[in-house]
């Protein structure tokens, strides 16, 4: 592998002491074209809801609005989205939803995960293959019974519903990912603590799910993502504003302001922060999660 | 019964499993698939079983066996969602996954900025689809948006299309905001995908005198197969799901002449606006069945990769 590298490296080494515009740097100037150009246009949709939440409604009517330079600046959009709009509430509802879901559905599919990673017995293949298949159903083939079952559970119209339907349904995902990761993990270490007379209890607790931990915050950055951003089971399993969460309450703003796009980019860009904040800190397991063990 | 005790023998170094073991580990299996069974594959089943009724959610559901079908079949609508869904599906399957793919293998070679630009493509993944929803709505507003005040620009006022209210155009404008996000997703898979790839295999290929087009051809896209089926099962199911943009950007669900109208709208009309339980439940299991296909051939792909380890 040495000698291949090797005519690379001075190649590049020679071309960079000539200081020439070779084809190999002309070409790496028209990739870098392409790629910023691609990346602006893809920020365009972004920066134009960003340019129109800054601006006050009067400003956009008496100069049109995208008007440049602006003839204000403002925050209140924001302000008025956090308290006019509700959507200090929607926020709190939100993270009541999604915190405890992403906790115990990782807790439950870490159980299974463990259990179907260390254990062969009739018919745990096919327990895996169940998790699996599931993770792909379409929601609105769960729609109506879902709908019905949380009217007979009585939880229609409270957070407890969607909590119930998220971390079932997310099952699937987070066990298929878990069990990958676990079968990584050497079965000498569990072997040895269960020698020293260590329960399965502790082995899972105490061993298995602290080597987890990579596996387990990508998991929770990609839950937490797309649990914050549901939007059908929201409308489907909640009705009154009371239990909105961030979703449900940005597409009732359209309704309620038809007219002030200011205050709908502003309460967009807001609802997007949590999981912005969480991309960015998290980026590197974000990118890395989706393919968590199965690559090494 | 005996294969089961010599394996979790085998696993505790020949020690018996105790009774204590035994209960966590079958609570273990038993509270994860207690739930997944009540909130997921008894759902889909019970789906199957309503759309053989009539059912307004009110009084007892009544069995009409397959006269939802029937109905179905001669329902006008039922074809446009599916020929929508078709158009969606044909577009997602095309567009995103060759620009996803085309971008992750450039990003891949470790350029300057990589990061930057990878960040800005993978972006709106982040955003919720109701805020791109309302981002694009605003974006194609047909008086005042960005994409008309430009096409005003250039053509003098005498272009300025209804986008999302125009029959023709609505769905583009949708699927439009639906690529934008798509391409990220696809990108990010198979920047995975490449980096689990040894680079030994494509020094040998570029010592044997390959050029570019050839080692993509030949060499890194035939092992980047395993992600491909991912990309496009998850592609498939995808746009079999699509529902939130429509139903934010078309406001009225299905927008100009139904124009937008996909299976996951008409399905969710059905049962949740107009109340015909067992009517909607037909249309879902018409998604399940074109998602089964689907999600056969990605647990296949699966257990195949699981075999291999």
């Amino acid at each position: 592998m040495a000698d291949i590298t090797l005519p690379r490296a001075t190649e590049q080494s020679v071309a960079k002491t000539r200081r020439s515009l070779g084809p190999r740097q002309l070409k790496r100037a028209l990739l870098h074209v392409i790629l910023a150009t691609i990346a602006i246009a893809w920020m365009i949709p972004l920066v134009s809801a960003i340019y129109t939440s800054v601006r006050t409604f009067a400003d956009g009517t008496a100069n049109g609005p995208w008007s440049f330079p602006p003839h204000s600046f403002t925050l209140q959009n924001f302000v008025d989205a956090w308290t006019d709009g509700g959507f200090s509430g929607y926020f709190l509802n939100t993270f009541l939803v999604v915190i405890p879901a992403v906790i115990l559905m990782l807790l439950l599919s870490s159980m299974t995960a463990f259990v179907l990673s260390r254990y062969r017995f009739r018919g745990s293949r096919l327990l895996l293959m169940l998790f699996i298949a599931g993770l792909l159903l379409p929601f609105q083939v769960l729609l109506i019974p879902v709908y019905r079952l949380s009217n007979f559970l009585n939880i229609y119209d409270t957070l407890g519903s969607l909590v119930a339907i998220h971390v079932a349904f997310e099952l699937g995902f987070c066990t298929f990912v878990l069990h990958n990761f676990m079968r990584t993990i050497p079965k000498d270490l569990t072997d040895a603590a269960a020698v020293d007379g260590a329960s399965v209890f502790r082995i899972w607790w105490q061993v298995v799910l602290p080597l987890c931990r990579p596996a387990l915050a990508a998991l929770a950055t990609l839950e937490f993502t797309w649990k914050w951003n549901d939007y059908l089971w929201v409308i489907t399993l909640i009705q009154s504003t009371n239990n909105a969460t961030v979703t449900l309450g940005l597409s009732g703003l359209r309704g309620e302001f038809v007219t002030n796009w200011n205050l709908i980019t502003a309460a967009s860009l807001l609802a997007a922060v949590p999981t912005v904040i969480v991309y960015l800190v998290l980026q590197r397991q974000f990118l890395g999660g989706l393919f968590v063990g199965s690559n090494k | 019964m005996t294969t089961l005790v010599r394996g979790v023998t085998k696993v505790f170094g020949r020690k018996r499993v105790l009774s204590r073991d035994r209960i966590t580990l079958v609570l273990f299996m038993a509270v994860p698939l207690l739930i997944y069974a009540i909130w997921v594959w008894g759902p889909a089943l019970a789906t199957v079983a309503i759309s053989f009724t009539r059912w307004d959610n009110v009084s007892a559901p009544q069995w009409i066996g397959l006269h939802n079908y029937t109905r179905l079949f001669q329902d006008p609508l039922f074809k446009q969602s599916l020929i929508n869904n078709f158009i969606w599906l044909v577009v997602f399957i095309t567009i995103p996954t060759t620009a996803g793919l085309a971008l992750a293998v450039i990003l891949d070679r470790k350029l300057k900025f990589t990061r930057l630009y990878q960040s800005a493509i993978y972006l709106p993944m982040v955003l919720s689809l109701p805020v791109i929803g309302l981002m694009f709505t605003w974006f194609f507003k047909p008086d005042d948006g960005l994409v008309n005040t430009l096409l005003g620009l250039i053509s003098h006022g005498n272009i300025s299309p209804g986008w999302l209210a125009d029959p023709h155009l609505a769905l583009a404008a949708v699927l439009t905001a639906a690529i934008w996000r798509h391409v990220g997703y696809v990108m990010v898979l198979y920047l995975a995908g490449l980096k689990g790839i040894d680079p030994a295999m494509r020094e040998a290929a570029v010592v044997d005198g390959a050029n570019e087009w050839q080692l993509f051809r030949r060499v890194t896209l035939p092992l980047l197969k395993p992600v491909t089926i991912i990309v496009l099962v998850i592609t498939i199911i995808e746009s079999l799901r699509a529902f939130d943009l429509v139903y934010v950007m078309t406001n009225g669900l299905e927008g100009p002449n139904h124009a937008t109208e996909l299976l996951a709208t008409m399905m969710f009309n059905a049962a949740i606006h107009n109340y015909e339980l067992g009517y909607g439940a037909a249309v879902a299991v018409i998604l399940l069945l074109i998602s089964l296909a689907f999600i056969i051939t990605y647990v296949a792909q699966v257990m195949r990769e699981e075999e291999e380890v």
